[in-house]
């Protein structure tokens, strides 16, 4: 299993990759912004990508929308704080496969993502 | 406004119970002093707020306070910048969980994080509510200094 996680917070980075090396998955790479995202897909192919929305040069759902012009097979997992219903259904319709509201723990992330490899 | 500020009580609450698994006391919320900036603590976040609102959401912690959250949350790690980046985390996410109450206009910038204790240069035409927070016999504020247009 590979994973990219894309958030300008190093905190977060951080939190998701530990929680996520207890998951099994082994293969993990960060992205601090979209734009470094876009970059990092020339040369890996994760199963799974966890999205940030609120960063700066790129934001999280423009990221998706360019990341499912190419790339069709990961599945990604939107993660953020933005909590108004409308945010999570336009992160489905640019593309991501769920949605995930901080604040997050270990389990709620654990379900967020079993949710989002299984649908 | 009290049932905004309500948003945000119940925004702090949410973070600390799920990020630490151990509730925060949440004090009731004053009107800042003009003269009085006793909410300034050595780490801060300020978050800009646009679309259908103007002002911004400051939130300020101890380094101590940031330290000890960061470690229940399993991070270890004990560079100085973390906890920077962590205090900015955390008003980003109080910030952006208060949408759901405020609507999809509620616009929130990325936030600004600030070290050491300092003036802040808060808008002033908007009044400021001060929200205590106490957490493991630390204290720790949210400023909330919004309104709508």
């Amino acid at each position: 299993m590979k994973l990219l996680i894309v958030d300008d917070s190093n905190f977060i980075r951080r939190a998701i990759e530990r929680h996520a090396e207890s998951f099994q998955i082994k293969e993990i790479r960060t992205a601090n912004t979209g734009k470094a995202a876009l970059r990092t897909l020339n040369e890996f192919a994760p199963d799974l990508i966890t999205m940030d929305i609120t960063m700066p040069e790129m934001d999280g759902l423009t990221c998706v929308e360019a990341i499912r012009r190419v790339n069709t097979t990961s599945r990604i997992l939107v993660i953020s704080a933005l909590s108004d219903r409308s945010m999570a259904v336009e992160a489905l319709k640019r593309g991501a496969n769920g949605f995930l509201l901080k604040p997050f723990n270990e389990e709620s992330l654990r379900e967020a993502v079993v949710d989002v490899l299984e649908d | 406004m009290e049932t905004q500020l309500k948003t945000f009580v119940n925004g702090a609450v949410n973070y600390f119970e799920t990020v630490a698994g151990r509730s925060a006391e949440v004090g009731m919320p004053y009107l800042k002093d003009t003269e009085k900036d006793d909410f300034l603590l050595d780490c801060a976040a300020v978050i800009g707020i646009s679309g259908s609102y103007r002002g911004c959401v400051y939130y300020s912690a101890s380094r101590q306070m940031l330290e000890a959250l960061m470690k229940l949350s399993g991070e270890d790690y004990g560079a100085p910048d973390l906890a920077l980046d962590f205090v900015g985390e955390i008003a980003n996410t109080i910030a952006g969980n208060a949408q759901r109450d405020l609507g999809a206009g509620f616009l929130i910038s990325v936030p600004v994080v600030i070290q050491g204790i300092s003036t802040v240069r808060l808008p002033r035409e908007i009044p400021h509510f001060i929200i205590p927070i106490k957490w493991q016999n630390y204290k720790s504020y949210i400023v909330i200094a919004i309104s709508s247009k």
